[in-house]
């Protein structure tokens, strides 16, 4: 039996419209051969957390440079928790301060990918990390 | 939707390709000097590009140029087409305005840091505004929980500019608002507090960004849609000619273009076409092209390809010459002349080893400067990471004025005319430009091309190209796929939720204070005219006044307009 394609959520939260690191992502990783759902700007941890069950994705990719990611990564957690998504991979890239990597990870963000990171490293992470049955 | 993006590689020119007719003596060299020295030591790479990978020849020589008439093409600085400089003396009479772009926490935080700048040599104030007020929320909107203050100022009502601006005399500073979809409602603010000062209107000068298209192409931050938000630009120049005739009254900005990924061929095609589209929507209003057009301004960004930059701008004077005469016949010299701002690329800059940002930073900006730029804006160092320290804030300011000072490039104008190199690549640059020119005119213009996705497809293939060639390191970055080692975070700017709650406390102030019955008079008003055809800028002014806040404004106007939602193009 082939095996299932990995299932992406890539999310832009916030008010933020920088997009460029979103879009790039999202195309890597739909050519390194996984299913990748882009949500499109402005979308609110719930909009995500519903997004996310909609999809039965296996990831979400959050894209955040605002400095907002403090108020909007633990919200997203608590409500992934809240509706039974605590199995789902959430990965953070953008602009995040080495001093609030600890606290991200610590709310259940299983990995920061700061600027500078290839593609190629986020694919194998993905790949690494998510097995789909 | 697949053969524009081939404009780089196909031909050079973007146009039909040209025979180079190499001479006599340059054909002998190719055979006695350069044969035998490849035959030795070949070079390092089967192609060399520029960072928009634009292919680049080994040597340019007067068969470059073949074709070009110096007179008609360069003429000579002050004159038409302008491709030398607007000014015939350029910076030996007056140097480019060292216009730092600063904007954090709360009004008072940035008014501080606004006459700190001033106190240290900045000639001119740019104002960075917050994601709330850049969308027309107010601080104490529940959208805009964890982002006040982050990216910029927060700016929530006249009350938080009259601080912004305190001890700040709008008469004699020229001040640049970084603000687009709410940029009548923060300029009527910006007013405000000029009468309050009692700096005359038609004295006072500065920059409102004010483009809205490249939001739909770039940045993304727009509220309305295209066909209302063309609406209130226009009526902002329409006021701006009859009130503030010294106030640019847009930015056409290719800056936000660039950092989402395009080419320097894409970011001057679009960022010129934008302008056109707004001289055509100001004919159609019945606005006189020579009482508005001097009111236009441009910014471009300075990446990192030295002389791909200096042609960019170059060109960029030459196009709109171009297109002002000959497609809207302006005949006032001051409608013809490409007046730009220069910021270095905010996305060339990593978060690895942030020291070296100083270097890439002063090099770029020295771009800016040969390109013949009006005024600058240097990034600091620790950008990739946060807002500026005002440690490497400091330091980016003192770059310009090392390059104004100690680097002698002031002495001359237009110091690379002339060049075969910067001469031909500037004919190329503009040739591809006028090709998606062409192209977007076809499709019936950039309002027409933005509902269709082009300009932002194009740009997304081209960034996605850009990060594929660092990834396999066709593309060298210094310190990120190469040269990397291990280091130590940097000291950087905190901005706490401190800010947010201070705001609040000011709103319920204000909401208390004011006049309530007249706020609602005023915004009635507002919401009833926006349903028919009069310029909102009075209006805007009059609720403003009453001290309605940015989103009860821009809520008033939404309710009319209705909220853009973009197709996502991934």
């Amino acid at each position: 039996m082939p095996e299932k394609k990995i299932r992406v959520l890539i999310a832009k939260p916030g008010l933020d419209g920088h997009d460029r690191g979103a879009k790039v992502i999202a195309r890597a990783l739909r050519d390194a051969g996984m299913e990748v759902i882009y949500t499109g700007l402005r979308q609110t941890p719930e909009m995500i957390a519903s997004a996310a069950v909609q999809e039965d994705v296996d990831v979400i990719g959050l894209s955040i440079l605002s400095g907002a990611h403090n108020t909007i990564c633990p919200q997203l957690m608590r409500l992934l928790h809240e509706k039974g998504m605590d199995d789902v991979t959430v990965l953070v890239g953008g602009i995040i301060p080495e001093a609030d990597i600890a606290a991200l990870k610590k709310a259940g963000i299983a990995e920061i990918f700061l600027p500078g990171t290839s593609t190629q490293d986020i694919i194998e992470f993905i790949q690494g990390r998510v097995v789909r049955s | 939707m697949s053969e524009p993006s081939d404009i780089q590689t196909k031909t050079p020119a973007g146009g039909s390709p040209r025979v180079r007719k190499p001479s006599a003596a340059e054909q002998e060299w190719e055979k006695k000097t350069l044969g035998p020295t490849l035959g030795k030591s070949p070079e390092r790479q089967k192609e060399f590009t520029t960072t928009s990978s634009y292919p680049i020849r080994r040597l340019y020589t007067e068969a470059d140029l073949e074709g070009s008439d110096l007179q008609r093409d360069l003429s000579l600085p002050g004159e038409p087409p302008y491709t030398r400089g607007i000014h015939p003396t350029m910076y030996r009479t007056r140097l480019w305005t060292m216009r730092q772009f600063a904007g954090f926490g709360t009004a008072e935080d940035t008014n501080q840091r606004f006459r700190y700048l001033l106190a240290h040599g900045q000639t001119g104030l740019s104002t960075a505004f917050d994601l709330p007020t850049l969308m027309g929320y107010d601080s104490d909107h529940p959208l805009s929980e964890g982002e006040v203050g982050k990216c910029g100022v927060a700016i929530s009502s006249l009350a938080d500019m009259e601080v912004l601006f305190d001890q700040i005399p709008l008469a004699d500073v020229t001040t640049s608002m970084t603000i687009n979809s709410p940029a009548a409602v923060i300029w009527a603010m910006y007013l405000a507090v000029a009468e309050k000062q009692g700096a005359e209107w038609k004295k006072i000068s500065g920059t409102l960004q004010n483009d809205i298209l490249k939001e739909y192409i770039a940045q993304k931050e727009y509220i309305y849609p295209p066909e209302p938000s063309m609406r209130l630009v226009i009526d902002t120049f329409e006021f701006g000619m009859k009130h503030t005739p010294k106030f640019n009254v847009i930015s056409i900005s290719g800056y936000h273009i660039r950092e989402a990924g395009s080419t320097a061929i894409q970011e001057l095609a679009f960022t010129l076409r934008d302008g056109m589209e707004y001289v055509e929507w100001s004919l159609r209003r019945g606005l006189p092209v020579d009482e508005f057009a001097p009111q236009l301004s441009f910014f471009f960004n300075a990446h990192n390809d030295f002389f791909e930059e200096i042609a960019k701008y170059r060109a960029a004077r030459r196009i709109w010459y171009k297109a002002m005469t000959e497609r809207y016949k302006a005949a006032n010299p001051r409608s013809l002349a490409l007046r730009f701002h220069t910021q270095t690329a905010g996305c060339s800059l990593t978060a690895q080893q942030p020291m070296n940002n100083v270097v890439r930073t002063a090099i770029q900006a020295l771009a800016g400067v040969m390109g013949g730029t009006q005024s600058l804006h240097t990034n600091s160092l620790d950008e990739a990471w946060a807002l500026p320290t005002e440690f490497a804030a400091t330091i980016a300011l003192r770059t310009q004025q090392i390059i104004a000072h100690e680097t002698g490039v002031t002495n001359t104008v237009d110091p690379l005319g002339g060049s075969y190199f910067v001469e031909a690549l500037t004919n190329e640059v503009e040739a591809g430009a006028w090709e998606y020119v062409r192209r977007i005119d076809a499709m019936g213009g950039m309002v027409a091309a933005i509902e269709k996705s082009y300009p932002q497809r194009e740009i997304a293939e081209a960034s996605y190209r850009y990060q594929m060639a660092v990834d396999k390191k066709e593309k060298i970055v210094v310190g990120v796929n190469e040269y990397v080692t291990p280091e130590k975070p940097i000291e950087l700017l905190q901005i706490d939720e401190t800010v947010a709650r201070r705001q609040e406390t000011r709103l319920l102030k204000l909401r208390r204070e004011r006049s309530g019955a007249e706020v609602e008079r005023r915004l009635t008003a507002l919401r009833k005219a926006a349903k028919g055809q009069e310029n909102l800028m009075p209006f805007i002014y009059d609720a403003v006044k009453a001290y309605a806040t940015l989103g009860e404004v821009c809520e008033a106007m939404r309710a009319v307009f209705g909220a853009y939602e973009e197709t996502a193009v991934t």
